[in-house]
């Protein structure tokens, strides 16, 4: 008795079970906006401290990575996302979390090859095509003449 | 070619050791293992030392539980699924037993005892130590994401179990015996998707299986239980509607050790994988079933995806592999 490998394929295809997608996408949409109405309350305590708009978008940055760093230290974030998915991979907080999460892993392997060398293998993809499509755009915008 | 072996003098399990990780600890076969562990890191400074420190002890508890000298030991056969097999190679350097080095990806606990059956029921040893050990976090590391990194996973997607087993096989008398062994082929259907692997697997299982009744001509219905190792609950779903799609039905005879050792709300997704899963399972639970005489007849199947993530990364289809191992009392 041997399987039919085309068979076998559309018959997976067919009864694989799918991510939940319209449950995670709103639970997605409302912690990806629970964060941002974190940071517009954040923004507005530190303007009213007297801190210029544009510096206090740089402190709000800074204080959402430092406590994603410390949700990841401490095992919570991973847990979280488990739940909220790109509602929390898709803020600074997500980025913070690609960068803490390989240096905890690697300390092991000490400073150097362990965390030096691994601390980019999550977030230099997210970089380096960053880099490249902000340069393409750029090129774009400039030969339109909007730049 | 024929797959299947049955010995004339079935070699005979002397002893077993189990220990499970935290996670495992809270599932349902917990009662069943000698010990429970409440720490990934279980006292050392790196995972991977935590894995050895378990695959040391169970292979050293199951030899004082038979009261056997290291010296006695003929042969140590034992895997993982770490690069370079170094859990197992690490611990055969504290043990100082001939040893054998296996991989068969999470299939490798009943490769082991395949070879240690038939070593013994060969006449080329009188005990064989199979030894096997698997880590979510080692595990983890190496084939997939850091373990803090936020990732969402997939419904097919499965939890690898931290535990290490050791059993010590010999000949003779003894409760539990081992009459026939089914040897899987490696296949490949085309499937890539590396978080779903146990419709990777289910060929493999559904061809070693089907053949294992071929070739010994047993009935459908001649064993009491029979469980595959780690497809998990789409996997299972899977095999049992192949079985079905040929008119045979195992009912609730039929089971995956990745099913059994988590309950459902442990979020593990599709449930268990790894080496130490249908290790646990058979070497805790269906031992001791065995042992009480409330089942005499056991079919396991090992199932192993054996893919590593350079094939992954390169778009590579995974092959596969299942073998089965009959356990008997009387």
């Amino acid at each position: 008795m041997v399987l039919d490998k085309n068979q076998y394929q559309k018959t997976v295809e067919k009864i694989k079970p799918k991510p939940p997608a319209v449950k995670n996408g709103i639970l997605a949409f409302l912690m990806g906006g629970f964060v941002c109405f974190l940071g517009e309350i954040l923004f507005h305590v530190l303007t009213g401290f007297g801190i210029p708009e544009k510096e206090s978008y740089t402190y709000v940055s800074i204080i959402f990575v430092l406590i994603a760093a410390i949700l990841t230290g401490v095992g919570i974030y991973d847990d979280l996302v488990r739940i909220f998915g790109a509602g929390l991979i898709v803020p600074i907080t997500g980025f913070a979390n690609s960068m803490v999460s390989p240096a905890l892993e690697h300390k092991q392997e000490g400073l150097v090859l362990g965390v030096g060398a691994k601390l980019f293998t999550v977030a230099g993809p997210v970089i380096i095509y960053g880099l490249i499509s902000s340069l393409i755009v750029a090129i774009l915008l400039r030969g339109l003449g909007k730049l | 070619m024929k797959k299947t072996r049955e010995f004339s003098k079935p070699p005979v399990v002397l002893s077993y050791a189990t220990i499970a990780g935290p996670k495992e600890g809270e599932g349902p076969l917990a009662s069943y293992f000698d010990k429970v562990i409440n720490n990934l890191y279980y006292y050392e400074d790196t995972w991977e030392k935590a894995e050895q420190k378990m695959l040391l002890e169970v292979a050293e508890l199951a030899l004082k539980k038979a009261s056997v000298n290291k010296e006695e030991v003929d042969f140590f056969l034992a895997g993982d699924l770490l690069n370079q097999i170094i859990s197992a190679n690490f611990v055969a350097r504290n043990l100082g037993i001939p040893f054998l080095g296996l991989y068969s990806a999470c299939a490798t606990f009943y490769e082991g005892l395949v070879l240690g059956a038939m070593l013994i029921a060969g006449g080329f040893a009188k005990k064989v130590l199979v030894g096997v050990s698997s880590h979510y976090a080692t595990s983890e590391r190496q084939y997939r994401n850091p373990t803090e990194q936020g990732v969402q996973k997939t419904p097919t997607a499965q939890w690898t179990v931290t535990g290490a087993v050791a059993v010590l096989l010999g000949e003779g008398e003894g409760k539990i015996k081992i009459p026939r062994i089914t040897v899987g082929k490696a296949v490949d259907y085309g499937l890539a998707d590396p978080s779903d692997m146990g419709g990777a697997m289910v060929p493999a299982a559904f061809d070693t299986l089907l053949s294992h009744f071929k070739e010994t001509g047993l009935d459908y219905d001649y064993y009491d239980l029979l469980a595959t190792g780690d497809l998990a609950s789409f996997g299972h779903q899977l095999l049992v509607r192949l079985l079905k799609e040929q008119g045979i039905s195992f009912g609730s005879k039929l089971t995956d050790c990745g099913i059994m050792i988590y309950h459902p709300e442990q979020q593990v997704n599709a449930g268990g994988s790894g080496a130490a899963c249908s290790a646990l399972v058979t070497a805790g639970y269906v031992f001791n079933q065995l042992s009480q005489g409330k089942i005499t007849k056991f079919l396991g199947l090992g199932t192993g995806a054996l893919l590593s993530q350079v094939t992954t990364q390169q778009g590579m289809t995974i092959p596969a592999i299942a073998h089965a191992v009959s356990f008997e009392s009387y």
